[in-house]
């Protein structure tokens, strides 16, 4: 019986090696850097787990953390709430259903680096629509190269504005798959809107949402191009993320060792993260 | 517990109706009686949900009124007009215990725990919900889903009317049955008004008291599921009603008489109304029968049905149907029809035109 099917490894195959070249060969090549230490040409010594050891007790690697957590905390903290407001407020049917859609879904096709080079413009002091109005018009002294929370309140913002909108076509698309009935239902039990925000669209929306943070929380842990087009880590290491880090460590320092082994840490964080969420999330459902 | 009266009540989904056409109720003018159970029956798309939606308030009516005991609630919301609805899926709060969504019609009314409680148990044991109670409800089969949204109107005291829309659609066949004399018990334990929504003819005729036939926005004809049966009063009901339905074949008039290709066929009684209009005769294939004597025609097609056999007649090119019990003839077969006179009405326009058997002209 179990002979028969043996020939469907083949059909797997070419799937195999496509993810064995584009992500097992690179990922043990970084498994191969971070237990050595080269000083260039093409010269590797041993380092065991020198480099994990040295990594874990570094000031710098747990700044870096610390700051990447606290940015993933407030964007998704962000972007939830307000993601399931906007796909609450959106309408069921009519002609602006077409128009809200498209609107949400345009920040969200442009492509990164343009994103971070839009909103450095638009926050210059002295030329940018936004540091124009708040310096000058407003008063408010803003300049986030200068000013810690002005560049954490500027990545945020950014953030916010590029992603929201997945939170809400996610969310959109739970609600409108909620039949009228229920809606009916509890009109006639004489729910209050909150009631039925509660017992009937939550619950309706949560395997949506599942994948909402899942995917929000990963993308937000890995940031690079944005930041790094925006704020360059800066002012000093303000806004220096882990990917920021590490790509200043392997590429800028060219530090092979230390870098591969944060990749794994990091790696295994986001990994570790998402299978704990995940697993919390729909633990109900198999019950 | 309320008498439900419709006063002329029109419906559009149209803002600005002209055409008759446009009203997906035409004016219907209609009295629920105090614990009633009726049915409301009609093909897809005539207009009976929008009515059940009326009358529950999740939909405006376009004119007229609904009373109930003479109160006008035309403008109440759902929650004030004191009904349950039963809804074709089950409408169930996944998050919730079964005993939590029993709970929560009295809970949103602001009712004591105490109470709540009291009531809760009672219902669930009336719909032997008792071991589920502090089960999560989304795990629950359809049929129980269904018994915890028809629990919900139910624990709600002095509901003016439970309605149902199809709710046995989802079930599976052999639930069906059970599902539905447990209905019929519990119209008899709480004597609430119960309005009854089907396409199905016999859900409707096995739960009901009171059949309303519905088609096209207007209703054709209130009665008895026998009354229904037997004494059609538009050639709708008597298609719609009935496994075949009625054989409806057109007919002439003449001097006083319905003759049919010719023939001379008796009918219960004298022809009522004006001369002209589309004539039609109606008989039931149950009073059909065949013989030596009467319409010569041929058989077409034989159909065994297992209680008994349809058989497929053609009187010159009009099907006319028989139920037979017994032997029945071979296709192509030569035979001679009759129909039973005290079963076989005239129609004109569709509506029943002859009059019944035992009144005087």
């Amino acid at each position: 019986m179990k002979k028969h099917y043996q020939k469907a490894w083949l059909f797997v195959l070419p799937v195999l090696l496509l993810v064995a070249f584009n992500a097992l060969i690179p990922m043990m090549t970084v498994v191969n850097y971070s237990v050595q230490e080269t000083f260039g040409n093409n010269l590797f010594f041993w380092e065991g787990l020198g480099w994990f050891e040295k990594l874990l007790h570094s000031e710098r690697f747990h700044a870096a953390l610390g700051r990447q957590f606290l940015f993933t905390a407030i964007i998704l903290a962000i972007e939830i709430p307000l993601g399931i407001i906007i796909a609450l407020s959106m309408p069921r049917s009519g002609f602006w259903v077409p128009v809200c859609l498209v609107t949400m879904a345009l920040p969200m096709l442009i492509p990164w680096n343009v994103v971070g080079a839009m909103w450095n413009i638009f926050t210059l002091p002295d030329i940018g629509l936004l540091g124009y109005l708040m310096n000058h018009t407003l008063g408010i002294n803003y300049d986030m190269t200068q000013n810690t929370f002005a560049a954490w309140a500027t990545i945020i913002t950014m953030d916010v504005w590029h992603w929201t909108s997945l939170v809400v076509l996610l969310s959109y698309a739970g609600l409108v798959s909620i039949p009228d009935a229920y809606y009916q239902a509890a009109k006639i039990d004489g729910a209050s809107n909150w009631a039925v925000f509660r017992y009937i669209q939550l619950p309706k929306m949560k395997q949506v949402l599942t994948i909402a943070i899942l995917l929000r929380f990963m993308d937000s842990f890995n940031i690079y191009t944005e930041i790094f087009v925006l704020t360059g880590g800066g002012p000093g290491n303000a806004t220096t993320l882990l990917s920021i880090d590490l790509v200043k460590i392997a590429l800028g320092q060219f530090d092979l060792g230390p870098a591969a082994a944060m990749s794994l840490i990091y790696f295994a964080i986001t990994l570790f993260v998402s299978w704990l969420f995940y697993t919390l999330m729909t633990k109900d459902d198999t019950n | 517990m309320a008498k439900i009266t419709l006063s002329k009540l029109r419906h559009s989904y149209y803002p600005n109706p002209k055409a008759p056409e446009d009203y997906a109720l035409k004016e219907i003018d209609l009295d629920w009686d105090d614990g009633g159970a009726y049915a409301l029956l009609g093909p897809s798309g005539c207009g009976k949900s929008t009515l059940l939606n009326i009358i529950s308030g999740l939909l405006d009516p376009s004119e007229g009124q609904i009373l109930f005991d003479g109160k006008d609630v035309t403008a109440l919301p759902p929650d004030q007009r004191n009904i349950a609805q039963v809804f074709q899926f089950p409408v169930i709060y996944d998050t919730m215990t079964v005993f939590n969504n029993l709970a929560f019609p009295l809970r949103n009314r602001g009712i004591d725990e105490v109470s709540v409680k009291q009531r809760v148990e009672e219902i669930a044991h009336m719909l032997e919900l008792d071991d589920m109670l502090q089960l999560r409800a989304a795990g629950l089969s359809p049929d129980n889903k269904q018994k915890i949204s028809m629990g919900r109107g139910l624990v709600r005291k002095d509901v003016n009317v439970v309605m149902f829309d199809e709710p046995l659609t989802v079930i599976d066949p052999h639930l069906k049955w059970k599902l539905r004399s447990k209905l019929k018990e519990l119209h008899h334990r709480v004597r609430a008004t119960m309005i009854y929504v089907t396409h199905d003819q016999t859900e409707a005729l096995t739960f009901a008291d009171q059949v309303v036939v519905m088609n096209d926005g207007e209703i054709v004809q209130i009665g008895t599921p026998v009354e229904l049966f037997e004494r059609p009063a538009h050639t709708f009901v008597g298609h719609f009603i009935g496994s075949p339905g009625m054989n409806v074949l057109s007919c002439d008039v003449n001097q006083g008489a319905a003759l049919f290709h010719g023939n001379p066929i008796k009918l219960e009684g004298a022809i009522e109304g004006d001369k002209g209009g589309i004539t039609e005769i109606g008989i039931r294939p149950e009073y059909v029968s065949l013989g030596d004597q009467g319409l010569k025609a041929k058989i077409r097609k034989v159909s065994d049905v297992g209680r008994h056999n349809v058989v497929d007649a053609m009187v010159g090119e009009t099907l006319v149907k028989a139920v037979v019990n017994g032997p029945v003839p071979a296709q192509g077969e030569a035979v001679h029809l009759s129909f039973e006179p005290a079963k076989t009405r005239l129609y004109r326009d569709g509506w029943i035109a002859t009059q019944a058997q035992g009144t005087q002209p």
